[in-house]
């Protein structure tokens, strides 16, 4: 399993480990030199360019950050000057110069006054979503106006999440305010050696989320909404830990089927998920980030560390994805099945097209006894797309009744793109039932005739087949948004045939 | 309705069609017989509009507009319609919303209000109870593991929900047991009314057993070397096509 990029610790290694060792060794060091004053002061809202030890104390004091969280940073660090860049992905890009991105910049954002003022392409696609125009505003950086006023939405949500118990704020808020949860939870599934980005990552987020549900509480609503209009300015470096507490659930929604610009070309995101006994998340993602002009350049590069951690018995971690945007995309939303009969689920629709390249899929890691996992992957390459599927099933000897269901689809469209498979299969235990199915299909020109001769244009006709290839990763996705994956997807596919 | 003339049409370089001419009337149904390789199906493609063909000649009126101009789907929407050979599989794709998309699209393409979800319910129910078919083929995906018959008849129902003003059913009959013959037949008979005329392709005389033509018309080398009533047919089915090319050819 060389080729795979975030291999995970297993029970006799555990990662939580890392966290508190850390802070223990460097502390001293830190103490020493950061006391009097070594921090860089500036007084503009970013950083300039480049990384080291100051440029992290910095973003931490900005932040204000306690001294643990400081440590864990330089810890993070000081091992991911030591790492190599993953090399192994099928996707080419040229080196990025990490001493040429500014690791800090306050949220700040020019507002525009109308939409008058937005690029009416954008408007066109927020239009063919059908994204209300009060949103349309928000999402374009408009100042709101009175009629929509996002501060009560946004009041009631949160009146709401707090009465059930359940904490939902930035991960910086957790910092400060539910110290001892996130210290307890943050790099335990995913930890800050686990991978280069992931390193990187655990030195630099500024931005995030966190979410905690309390024992025996169901999520009164979808995290989505509320995140939406208020959280579309995601970050370079975001960092999401959700802690499902035993018999608790969670459904979260991350994204926009909105396009979203951003200046910053590289994304390096870690999301952790954490459920405990009978616990269940289900968190579901809509990417639809620039994917650079005809050519490729300018276009996002979305290199994520997504995993779950089952730990506890009977939980269940269910990860949906629609992939559309991005020049690269680098991410395997994994599992880790630790508690006995814990179930992992990995949906997926990536699509790629122009220059778009993917290497994404998932990895599902069966620790615990009659443990099950279902991958479903549809991958759809147009015009000069590479599309990769990237998985792991790896079945521990203690294992026993685990079972695996792959299937994993490519359809490809017109005859430039490329689709490839990379399956991995590790059994250590000669009881797990494993299947694995994968095709790969065309759109032929007879199934495009055969709907253009019922009077439908050739783009519907692409539309249609498209989604019905892609129906049962929809079906897993929560309504309102498998409605608007539908559209985004015909619009992404829009001029993608001939 | 359908006036064809001189029409010359090659697939990859090879002239199949050689100067075709066929007038059909409204209400009118036409039978177009011929051997193999005689151009039947060729012309049931070109009519509709499928890639691949090149028309080097003549022409093709259909409702009073240059068909050869158009797209398949305006065709489609101006009411031609084609039943396949071999109809198409669309997996995944569920087959009511099939049919609701192409009504729609012809009803928007002649600007005609779109249908929502109930009304197009209750239209299908109607067309169902008019060709004695029940709902079962369509939860599927359209076409998908059909049995040679079921695709068949899901062809005639589209015709149905589609109301075509021209039908062209070629080789409807290919594939099909006697049972799933006279359903597909009874379906065609149902259609039939004044405003709509038809072109039936077929190799044999045995599906015009059951949908009785006003006119036969044989095709044979790219051309019709003989047009006649129904009793044409019964002719052709007793003596072959042998005779009949060999006079063209004389």
């Amino acid at each position: 399993m060389s080729a795979t990029p975030d291999d995970v610790r297993t029970a006799d290694n555990p990662a939580a480990a890392s966290a508190g060792d850390a802070s223990a060794e460097y502390d001293h060091l830190v103490q020493s030199e950061y006391e009097h004053g070594f921090v860089t002061q500036i007084e503009s809202d970013t950083l300039p360019p480049g990384l080291d030890e100051s440029v992290i104390a910095t973003i931490s004091q900005r932040k204000g950050e306690p001294q643990w969280m400081l440590d864990w940073r330089l810890a993070a660090y000081r091992k991911w000057l030591e790492m190599p860049t993953p090399e192994w992905a099928a996707v080419h890009h040229p080196p990025i110069d990490f001493q040429a991105v500014s690791y800090f910049s306050a949220p700040k954002r020019k507002e525009l006054k109308s939409l008058d003022e937005v690029d009416p392409l954008l408007l066109e696609t927020y239009e063919k979503l059908g994204i209300p125009i009060e949103e349309q505003k928000a999402l374009a950086g408009v100042a709101v106006d009175a009629v929509f006023d996002s501060v009560s939405v946004a009041t009631t949500f949160r009146e709401k999440l707090a009465e059930a118990g359940v904490i939902f704020c930035s991960i910086s808020e957790a910092v400060q305010e539910y110290p001892e949860l996130v210290q307890k939870h943050l790099g335990t599934v995913v930890p800050q050696t686990d991978n280069f980005y992931a390193g990187l990552n655990s030195a630099v987020f500024t931005d995030g989320t966190f979410v905690y549900v309390p024992k025996n509480t169901r999520c009164p609503m979808e995290l989505s909404t509320y995140f939406r209009i208020n959280e579309a300015k995601t970050g370079q470096f975001e960092r999401t830990l959700i802690v499902a507490d035993e018999g608790s659930y969670v459904s979260y929604l991350e994204g926009c089927t909105a396009p979203q610009r951003d200046e910053n070309q590289l994304h390096a995101a870690v999301v952790e998920l954490i459920a405990m006994d009978n616990a269940e998340i289900k968190y579901s993602t809509v990417q639809n980030w620039y994917p650079g002009d005809e050519e490729g350049r300018g276009g996002i590069y979305n290199f994520v560390t997504k995993r779950g951690d089952c730990r506890g018995v009977n939980s269940k971690i269910s990860w949906t994805q629609v992939e559309t945007g991005s020049a690269i995309t680098w991410k395997y939303p994994s599992c880790i099945l630790r508690g006995d009969n814990s179930v992992g689920e990995f949906y997926s629709v990536a699509v790629t097209k122009g220059r778009q390249q993917a290497d994404t899929g998932t990895k599902m890691i069966h620790l615990g006894r009659n443990t099950s996992s279902t991958i479903v992957s549809k991958g759809i390459s147009a015009q000069h797309g590479i599309q990769s599927y990237r998985g792991l099933v790896r079945i521990a000897a203690k294992a026993e009744g685990a079972r695996n269901h792959t299937q994993c689809d490519s359809l490809l469209i017109g005859d430039k793109c490329a689709a490839n498979t990379f399956p991995y299969i590790e059994v250590k235990n000669p009881g797990a039932k494993m299947e694995h199915e994968a095709t790969t299909s065309k759109i032929s020109d007879d199934q495009l005739f055969y709907c253009r001769s019922r009077g439908l244009s050739e783009e519907d006709a692409v539309s249609m087949i498209v989604n019905g290839f892609c129906k049962e990763v929809f079906n897993e996705l929560p309504m309102e948004f498998a409605v608007e994956a539908q559209k985004l997807l015909s619009i992404s596919l829009e001029g993608a045939v001939g | 309705m359908l006036s064809v003339n001189g029409l010359k049409a090659k697939v990859d370089d090879k002239e199949i069609l050689r100067g075709l001419d066929l007038q059909v009337g409204a209400g009118e149904v036409h039978a177009i017989m011929g051997p193999n390789g005689s151009g039947k199906s060729t012309l049931a493609h070109v009519l509709s509009g499928r890639d691949g063909y090149e028309v080097t000649a003549g022409s093709v009126s259909f409702d009073g507009k240059d068909l050869l101009d158009l797209e398949p789907e305006e065709r489609a929407c101006l009411g031609l319609f084609l039943a396949f050979q071999y109809p198409v599989e669309l997996p995944g794709v569920n087959n009511t919303y099939f049919l609701k998309a192409a009504l729609n699209a012809k009803r928007k393409y002649n600007g005609e209000e779109e249908l929502d979800a109930v009304s197009f319910l209750r239209l299908m129910k109607e067309k169902l109870k008019v060709l004695h078919l029940d709902d079962s083929l369509l939860k599927r995906p359209v076409n998908y593991g059909f049995s040679g018959g079921e695709k068949k008849r899901n062809e005639i129902f589209q015709m149905a929900l589609l109301e075509p003003k021209l039908a062209i059913l070629d080789e409807t009959d290919s594939g099909l047991d006697i049972d799933a013959l006279r359903i597909v037949a009874d379906g065609v008979n149902a259609l039939r009314s004044p405003e709509r005329s038809m072109l039936v392709v077929t190799h044999y005389q045995r599906l015009l057993d059951y949908i009785e033509p006003d006119y036969v018309h044989v095709l044979a080398k790219g051309r019709i070397i003989r047009s006649g009533g129904k009793e044409l047919a019964l002719e052709l089915e007793e003596k072959g096509y042998g005779w009949i090319v060999d006079e063209a050819a004389a």
